[in-house]
């Protein structure tokens, strides 16, 4: 196991997202190891989310790589990524509001998971008792809040069994008792050998959880290391508190 | 996390197993018909049951798969020119009939290859400009001879006594054929697939939803049925003229049916066939009135009905005949009170049937 833990889960090289003219990341090189969980933060338009986005295959990248598991998977569909151990959640909460809160979880535990018929509802029931949802298990997620919404996102994302959670600022819009259960649950996935790549404004929840840290501006890593000592890094201080500190 | 035994993920309730059981008893007794009813109930059945065919794979398209396609009259058309050119070659007529369904699906296999590429609006459209195609295509063919048309003369094999009772017969097991593989194939994990893509496509994507292969297999199956529709309705009408067979109207009906039924509901499609049916049988002879009547109905329910009939009987009454989902027991209801948006005042306490 600590073997395992000492390898790159993933490894990005060189990696470029164009929109047009738009240069949004603008040559990422990064790499983790399965044993860590990994804050991002940034001003807004510094290319987080568009990142994480590179990474499941949502959008391809314009140039670059990434490999996943020792894979090189820059040119693997979104669907066979997650079906490999990488899933995300949304920072708007995007629910299949036509289902079932336990239909959406199933879905992601069936398909992503690959679990056959019994394993895939036991996962899919424990993920929701994880989030705090199997109360919620027959309720339509149409009819869900912001805060389950959220809830049903990292539920479902838990449900494909995954070995790289990437968590896209999951606490925004939370209150702060929400936001101290969201870390006692993200602590128990940590405990579950899940690596952990979370973007999040809120800077000191996440870093109740993060064991490093990584600062974007405008498509870059401009710091990246010990929490501690990137919140005081210049570059981190100006780009991204504006130039004051706290 | 420990087990806890009184959860269960259940899937038949015991409405359902009753629904099921009374569906094959009506189905017994419709497959006695023809000892029993003169040619002229026959055909209006078999026409009945061509109708449930469209309605329920439409809905499997538009309601489940969210790929609302105003051109499924392309499958129509073809499922009925390929039955014609089938027996022409000298196949038995009926074994033509199905063969010819089975032979477009095949083709409609490289046509959902560029079709799915297309979004909304213009997957909808995309699929009536291939209708349009096919037509002047099947024009082109000598047999046909453009829209003067031609006959399924083979048909006088049989006299008309034994052809009204094969005809009904063999819409009646499409019918059921198409209605068992359906609900199986909903009830499976490709139907709650489908529904994930529907819903949020990229979503589906992101937790490992096979999104092109989900919807092939929809789209493929929606375009079996529409063509087995088509020849069967050949198979009745006798005469194949392109532009009856290739009209919109045939979307129109089945856009007509799901609306009224439910879209997205299994029962909701085949009640919104039965009603279609009956509002035919009453005013199809008030000519342009009938059409009048059928968009006015139509227009009526989409602002005042959105879910269809049978979309508000589930929701109202907590309903679920033919139950696609998964309901889960043993989930305590008491902590509902941190959810204030849960669907408004005297919400029935079924809310989350699927």
């Amino acid at each position: 196991m600590s073997e395992a833990k000492g390898k790159p889960i993933i490894t990005v090289s060189g990696l470029h997202k164009r929109f047009r003219a738009l240069v949004v990341l603008d040559g990422i090189d990064f790499s983790m190891r399965a044993d860590e969980a990994v804050g991002i933060v940034g001003p807004n338009g510094a290319g987080k989310t568009t990142f994480l986005s590179v990474l499941v295959g949502a959008h391809p990248p314009t140039s670059g790589t990434i490999d996943l598991l020792g894979e090189d998977v820059t040119h693997v569909s979104a669907s066979e990524r997650c079906r490999r151990g990488i899933v995300r959640t949304h920072q708007i909460p995007r629910p299949f509001g036509g289902m079932t809160v336990f239909e959406n979880v199933f879905v992601a535990a069936a398909n992503g998971g690959g679990f056959p018929r019994d394993e895939g509802y036991e996962r899919a029931l424990d993920s929701l008792r994880l989030c705090g949802m199997f109360h919620l298990c027959n309720r339509r997620a149409e009819t869900l809040g912001l805060l389950d919404r959220k809830r049903l996102e990292l539920a479902r994302a838990l449900a494909t069994n995954p070995k790289l959670l990437l968590l896209d600022e999951i606490g925004g819009g939370l209150t702060d008792g929400e936001a101290n259960e969201l870390v006692a649950t993200i602590r128990e996935l940590r405990r579950r050998d899940i690596a952990i790549v979370w973007i999040e404004h809120i800077v000191h929840i996440l870093l109740e959880v993060a064991d490093r840290l990584v600062c974007m501006d405008q498509g870059r890593i401009i710091a990246d290391g010990d929490p501690a000592t990137v919140m005081k890094t210049p570059a981190v201080v100006e780009a991204y508190l504006g130039g004051s500190a706290e | 996390m420990s087990q806890d035994p009184t959860v269960r993920v259940e899937r038949w309730t015991l409405q359902s197993r009753i629904s099921i059981l009374a569906a094959a008893i009506i189905l017994a007794i419709l497959a006695t018909g023809p000892f029993f009813f003169g040619n002229n109930a026959i055909d209006k059945l078999t026409t009945l049951f061509i109708y449930v065919i469209l309605a329920v794979t439409w809905n499997a398209l538009a309601g489940y798969g969210g790929l609302v396609s105003v051109g499924q009259q392309a499958f129509f058309g073809l499922g009925a020119y390929a039955a014609v050119r089938l027996a022409d070659a000298g196949l038995n007529v009926y074994v033509s009939l199905v063969l010819a369904a089975v032979i477009i699906a095949a083709v409609s296999l490289p046509i959902s290859s560029f079709m799915l590429r297309l979004r909304g609006g213009e997957f909808a459209i995309g699929m009536w400009v291939v209708a349009e195609l096919c037509h002047l295509l099947v024009n082109l063919d000598s047999l046909v001879q453009g829209e003067t048309g031609t006959s399924l003369i083979a048909l006088n094999a049989y006299d008309a006594d034994t052809r009204h009772a094969l005809n009904y017969w063999v819409a009646l097991g499409s019918m059921t054929a198409i209605l068992v593989i359906l609900f199986v194939l909903l009830r499976s994990r490709i139907g709650s697939a489908i529904q994930a893509i529907r819903d949020n496509e990229e979503a589906a994507a992101s937790l490992g939803v096979r999104v092109m292969g989900t919807k092939r297999i929809i789209y493929v199956f929606a375009a079996f049925g529409a063509a087995l529709a088509g020849a069967l309705w050949l198979s009745t009408a006798i005469t194949f003229q392109p532009k009856t067979y290739f009209g919109v109207q045939w979307t129109a009906y089945m856009i007509f049916m799901v609306l009224v039924g439910g879209l997205g509901t299994f029962e909701g499609a085949i009640l919104g066939a039965l009603i279609f049916f009956l509002i035919e049988t009453w005013f199809g002879g008030s000519g342009v009135w009938y059409l009048i009547g059928l968009g006015a109905t139509a227009l009526v329910f989409s602002l005042f009905v959105p879910r269809g009939i049978w979309g508000w009987l589930e929701r109202r009454f907590g309903l679920g005949l033919l139950p696609l989902g998964y309901r889960i027991l043993g989930v305590p209801s008491a902590t509902r009170m941190q959810t204030p948006d849960d669907g408004g005042i005297g919400a029935a306490p079924s809310v989350g049937t699927p």
